[in-house]
């Protein structure tokens, strides 16, 4: 059996009445990226803080490379970094200072916290920049030496919440490809993530939560087949007729319909694969035309968040924009 | 200093191969010891200085204006001439202002928190006050300063300190002292407040009172009797301001020296415990 980086078993935080993580169960191998799939609000960034020794549970246990994070928080600091959603540096210092400031803190000496930090802006692209104010860098810069600060000291386990949210596709990518590099080289990477596609391109094993409790767990392919190969996106013209076109598209995929906001859009699973699939969503949409349902517009594509949750929870994610 | 933030942010391509070097596992260190971790900390506090010197302002101008203001608004009433009153109330100033300053180490910590920066420090494996030990050893740096800008303009208006260079340089040690040990108050309501605001009215709450209703600009005996109780016994300041000015005065008050002593260990072991029980649980 495989070394388990993060063990939970019933993790529990409440904020007043709210209980932010309800009962949070956890196993994330080593060596891995592990995606935490689900839509603000669901406890993710709470977990992570907590698994981080930033928010003592208030119930349940949590374990870090065997280490309790109430009793050892200390054993459990020594193997963890953390970049957070938010840029954990010092914005009112240079990059460079920022660096050697964490490194001495690390226990360098002053000669040999200098060299580690040039190593690093260097490798993360920063020198030109590294003797600017961290306030003036560019988002993506931002997330970069964030990440270069949470690797001064190589951790075994680096969180990062939601490393991508408001990220250009350009940094998206260098931040895409920082991690693969990272979990190449032996650290494990616990990914908070809204974006299903991100969590599919990088995570082996994907937990999704909700509410504060994982609802499904398992690889990509395992989670997409539960939820369906795809879905059909359709746009009719006739809102009237949408009440039809949900009964007939129900039928005739045998799966759950989710009416979209826009009220004559609706958007329904397809269980098949690849082929298969792009032939029975054809078969769904001449029933429409066969039943003189006016289609102005239609689509196959991969499930989306919103789907996922829907096929998991029966309620939508309660973020809409993140669906798209 | 480049300016060119594109250039950086588009050539930037992740190679495995250096990134790799970078991540290769290095022996690590063993951690710092407490001092070299506050120590560091401090460092950072003279950073922010350096990149943001306008924030200086506050302990230079503000203990200026408050000592000018003072001498020449009562100087003429209390004591005949403002030169004499000089004498009398410069050492008082001199602590009405660096005890007021004390409050922005509370904004300092309030202004980290709300940014991520200060969830970075907490999950390192290090001395866990010593975040805060190393805000308070940048403010001590101001401290020094504003007392010696308050003393410079005391000697050009005409104050003359019996106890000289020595008296003077005691009195403001005592100074510093006893403020390093009062920002701890400071450090917890910057942990436990939600805002700057909030902490910024909070420390009018607390200064103004203990600042005002001491020795610093009257003698105490013609006050009445229950407010005398307060301002002569109980009131820290009031027993600062006595040492500070026995100090100065040459004839150091060793009962007043051992009060302040006293105050300035009670409020470490109050306030900073309380801080860290705030800055564990955060």
């Amino acid at each position: 059996m495989t070394e388990l980086a993060i063990e939970t078993r019933g993790l529990i935080k409440t904020f007043g009445d709210t209980r932010a993580v309800d009962g949070l169960d956890l196993a994330v191998p080593a060596g891995m990226v592990y995606g935490v799939l689900g839509p603000n609000g669901a406890g993710k960034t709470t977990a992570v803080r907590m698994l981080a020794t930033l928010l003592r549970p208030d119930g349940g246990e949590g374990r870090v490379f065997g280490h309790d994070i109430a009793r050892e928080a200390d054993a459990v600091r020594n193997r963890v970094s953390l970049t957070g959603q938010y840029a954990s540096v010092d914005e009112d210092l240079t990059g460079m200072e920022n660096l050697v400031l964490l490194s001495r803190l690390l226990g360098h000496r002053k000669p040999a916290a200098k060299e580690r930090a040039a190593q690093l802006l260097e490798a993360f692209g920063l020198t030109a920049a590294g003797g600017r104010l961290v306030k003036t860098y560019s988002g993506g810069m931002r997330r970069r030496i964030d990440i270069a600060a949470s690797i001064l000291n190589t951790p075994d386990l680096l969180f990062l919440d939601e490393p991508t949210t408001g990220l250009d596709p350009r940094s998206r990518n260098q931040v895409w490809d920082i991690i693969r590099i990272v979990v190449a080289h032996g650290t494990t990477v616990l990914l908070t993530t809204q974006y299903l596609e991100e969590a599919d391109r990088l995570a082996g094993r994907i937990a999704v939560i909700d509410r504060g409790k994982v609802i499904a767990e398992g690889t990509p392919g395992e989670l997409k087949s539960s939820v369906g190969a795809g879905a059909v996106h359709v746009r009719l013209r006739d809102a009237g007729q949408r009440p039809e076109a949900e009964r007939l598209l129900a039928k005739a995929l045998d799966a759950p319909v989710y009416l979209e906001a826009d009220p004559v859009a609706l958007t329904a699973r397809v269980s098949a694969d690849g082929a298969a699939a792009a032939e029975q969503a054809a078969l769904a949409l001449s029933e429409l035309a066969g039943a003189g349902i006016v289609v102005d517009d239609f689509s196959l594509g991969q499930p989306s968040l919103d789907e996922v949750f829907l096929a998991l929870t029966d309620h939508p994610a309660t973020e809409k924009e993140i669906a798209a | 200093m480049s300016t060119d933030t594109s250039a950086s942010t588009t050539a930037y391509v992740p190679v495995a191969e250096t990134l790799g070097t970078v991540l290769a596992p290095s022996s690590r260190p063993p951690r710092p010891s407490a001092l070299s971790a506050s120590v560091t900390f401090g460092w950072r506090a003279m950073l922010k200085i350096k990149h943001v010197p306008e924030q200086l302002f506050d302990v230079t101008a503000f203990p200026i204006m408050m000592t000018l203001m003072f001498t020449f608004l009562f100087g003429g009433a209390l004591a005949g001439s403002p030169g004499q009153y000089l004498q009398f109330v410069l050492p008082g100033i001199m602590v009405q202002s660096v005890v007021m300053i004390t409050m922005y180490t509370g904004i300092e910590v309030n202004k980290d928190i709300e940014r991520g920066v200060f969830d970075r420090f907490r999950t390192l494996p290090i001395w866990r006050p010593s975040p805060m030990v190393g805000y308070l050893l940048g403010d001590m740096l101001r401290y020094v300063m504003a007392s010696v800008v308050i003393l410079i303009v005391g000697l050009i208006l005409g104050f003359r300190p019996a106890g000289g260079i020595a008296g003077a340089a005691a009195g403001i040690a005592v100074l510093v002292g006893f403020s390093f040990a009062f920002s701890w108050l400071w450090t917890m309501l910057g942990l436990l407040l939600r805002s700057e605001k909030s902490v910024m009215g909070w420390s009018m709450m607390v200064l103004f009172p203990l600042t005002f209703l001491s020795n610093v600009f009257v003698d105490p005996s013609t006050m009445p009797g229950w407010l005398q109780v307060f301002v002569v016994h109980i009131n820290p300041i009031s027993h600062l301001v006595a040492s500070v000015r026995s100090l100065m005065s040459g004839q150091p008050n060793v009962a007043e020296l051992g009060w302040v002593l006293i105050a300035g260990v009670a409020l470490i072991a109050i306030f900073g415990s309380l801080t860290m029980r705030l800055y564990n649980r955060k």
